[in-house]
């Protein structure tokens, strides 16, 4: 069932005869299986992950508080809090501030970005004491997003130019349908080979993802649980738990008040906004 | 006179503030920290008067926000107190910030005690000219005294402006006679001279335009006004006593300050051209900043810093920093703690004279911070003024309690 044949691109040409021939060269030569909807794996793992993302447009803006409690591996914990607000782009990705509150050092410190669907985002950083707002590397995706388990890139807006996929198979977790998918980070600087994504099939909600190390190890494990819906459409987890297989450490996030259509613009989403940001 | 009228009138309006506060009743938040924070000078003063060893210090700065209209009005007041246990001026009261601010869908309105940063570079700030230096605090010149201003910003496709009115100047602080870090004579503040006739009263204004694309960070900015750098004229008190009075010249000047990101490089430079005392001349700061992330998987990140300074004026010139190179790294743990370390040095491309910092600062439990601090003068000669800090280097322990 593996197929190792990388058909990433998914243009296609519009000669039907020329584009038979390839096509049908190409299942004879390599062996590509077909799933029974006669798409390839690739084809079914992109379709998914369009869905799931075609499920999600429409939101707008939000606005949230966010609980971070860091475990380590003797079970000490440590919160943190911040409140977020984000706004939808159109044709591109998303635009999100985020406030920290504690530790009480760091309040008043904001992190703004603007994260893009190809290259890399645009990001500012806030500091409260000295007034100033620094643009800052948006290269470190692999890095702890405030000493969490979380890396940058698994924080910042999820869009499907990111991935490459691969249906791998369906299976059942915890007695949800799942699609089992494998996503391909585009990104060089991505801290990970691969992720196999559990995706509800009712609803294209992510139930887990396994994240796979440069050394093809698994590294760390994000489960997803208390779904709520809101706008009658769009589903939000209220916790999200990234337990890491090689440090033994944790890091939960607890969403707490999501609000959709708070009135947020692209004015609420510049340096401005950032400095004056609460 | 005029002090007790304007005193008088800021009293009328905290209080017609305080009124809209209370009839409005919103929320008052508290923050801010309290800090024990000692300096250490292992080397024997040089001048008369100057303490030895150690200085015991305590410093506080609360912050109190109210906000109302959704957010779209607010009050900010942030007051600042320090114990110095040796130099009497660096025992020093200020308001860092007091304003009132609303803000509208293209505009943002701000009245009262300032603090604005504008500019890009580590080494020095020399765009950044609205807020006086609060010198007594350290030498760095990162600490700032709150500026009298009514301002105005548009928030635009084109970019942001802000406009300034800056009724009311700040005099630097200096140490006093018992002080480490001042220059061989005391500066007496008591015989500060000024170009303007109106003194301390003239009315200061400034503009700034800024702009990101893409890649690019953008700004230009003009500044017309008492200078907030002073001269020093040696003097002969009344009582004998020789020392340094302050001079404030008005002056016009320019700056642009532009930024480049690529990849995990950051480009940046701040011009300036500055007019004052009939005489005109430009200065500059340019350099990188390149960081290492997530070095090996563990986490760190590693910066490296590097910039060169340059002024026109020279030697000849009141900035020590005429010719200057600056290397730094800034290592960030990313650990739970917060844990970072900053080593950097200055070195004059004339006189080989340089000077070093090393910090390292470590949240402690939820609430405690704890920084250290080393600086230090190395190989200068009678030419270079930082000659006068020879034997002020300096161990500072900061223990910051936030709440």
């Amino acid at each position: 069932m593996e197929c190792r044949c990388t058909r990433r691109d998914t243009s296609q040409s519009p000669n039907p005869f020329w584009m038979g021939v390839v096509f049908w060269g190409l299942v004879m030569a390599v062996g590509v299986t077909l799933t029974a909807s006669g798409q390839t794996p690739e084809e079914k793992g992109l379709a998914i992950a369009t869905e799931a993302n075609a499920r999600d447009i429409g939101w707008g803006d939000m606005s949230a508080e966010l609980r971070m409690i860091l475990r380590n591996r003797n079970g000490d914990e440590n919160t943190r809090h911040m409140s977020t607000r984000a706004l939808e782009v159109a044709d591109d990705g998303d635009k999100t501030l985020v406030v920290f509150k504690e530790p009480r050092d760091v309040k008043g410190t904001a992190f703004l970005s603007f994260s893009h669907k190809t290259g890399d985002d645009d990001q500012w950083l806030y500091l409260p004491a000295l007034k100033r707002v620094k643009r800052i590397t948006s290269r470190n995706k692999s890095g702890p997003f405030m000493a969490s388990e979380f890396a940058y890139e698994d924080i910042s807006s999820q869009e499907v130019e990111k991935y490459t996929y691969k249906w791998l198979r369906d299976d059942e977790l915890d007695g949800v349908d799942c699609f089992v998918i494998e996503q391909y980070p585009v990104d060089k600087g991505s801290g990970y080979t691969r992720q196999v994504a559990w995706i509800g099939k009712a609803e294209y909600r992510p139930w887990k993802t396994d994240f796979y190390d440069r050394k093809e190890s698994l590294l760390k494990t994000l489960t997803y649980s208390g779904y709520q819906q809101y706008l009658d459409k769009f589903w939000r987890a209220d916790v999200m738990e990234m337990v890491s297989h090689q440090t033994k450490k944790g890091t939960r996030l607890e969403w707490l008040g999501y609000a959709f259509g708070v009135g947020l613009d692209e004015g609420d989403f510049n340096q401005n906004s950032l400095k004056r940001a609460r | 006179m005029s002090f007790t009228r304007n005193a008088r009138r800021l009293a009328i309006l905290t209080t017609a503030c305080v009124a809209v506060i209370a009839t409005r009743a919103p929320a008052v938040e508290l923050s801010g920290y309290v800090s024990f924070d000692p300096r250490v000078f292992p080397g024997d003063p040089l001048y008369a008067d100057q303490h030895e060893m150690a200085s015991l210090s305590l410093s506080a700065q609360p912050e109190l926000y109210a906000e109302w209209a959704d957010g779209d009005q607010s009050l900010l007041f942030v007051p600042f107190f320090r114990y110095d246990q040796q130099d009497s001026r660096r025992t020093h009261v200020d308001v860092r910030e007091a304003f009132y601010l609303m803000v509208g869908d293209t505009w943002e309105l701000r009245a009262g005690l300032q603090k604005v940063f504008w500019g890009v570079t580590e080494s020095q700030h020399l765009v950044d000219v609205i807020n006086q230096t609060d010198a007594v605090e350290d030498v760095d010149g990162e600490d700032k005294l709150g500026q009298p201003s009514v301002s105005l910003a548009l928030i635009h496709d084109w970019g942001v402006l802000d406009l300034y009115l800056l009724p009311g100047f700040r005099e630097r602080t200096f140490p006093g006679r018992e002080g480490r870090l001042r220059p061989p004579l005391y500066v007496d503040t008591d015989l500060t001279t000024y170009e303007s006739d109106t003194e301390e009263w003239h009315v200061d204004w400034a503009a700034r335009w800024s702009h990101t694309l893409g890649a690019f960070d953008l700004g230009v900015s003009h500044f017309s006004g008492t200078n907030r750098e002073p001269g020093f004229a040696p003097v002969v008190t009344a009582g004998g006593e020789p020392v340094l009075a302050p001079h404030y010249s008005l002056i016009d000047q320019t700056g642009i300050d532009a930024q480049a990101i690529t990849a995990g490089w950051l480009w940046k430079l701040e011009v300036v051209n500055r007019y004052g005392d009939g005489d005109r001349f430009a200065a500059l700061t340019g350099g990188f900043e390149y960081t290492f992330a997530n070095v090996r998987d563990t986490g760190i990140d590693i910066g490296l810093l590097g910039e060169y300074l340059w002024d026109e004026r020279g030697e000849d010139g009141t900035s020590p920093l005429e010719d200057d190179l600056f290397v730094a790294t800034r290592v960030a743990l990313n650990d739970v703690q917060d844990t970072a370390i900053l080593a950097g040095v200055m070195v004059d491309r004339d006189t080989q004279g340089a000077s070093g910092l090393v910090e390292a600062s470590r949240r402690v439990g939820e609430a405690w911070k704890l920084s250290l601090e080393a600086r230090a003068v190395f190989g200068t000669d009678a030419a270079d003024p930082l000659h006068a800090f020879r034997q002020d280097d300096t161990f500072r322990i900061d223990l910051a309690r936030y709440f």
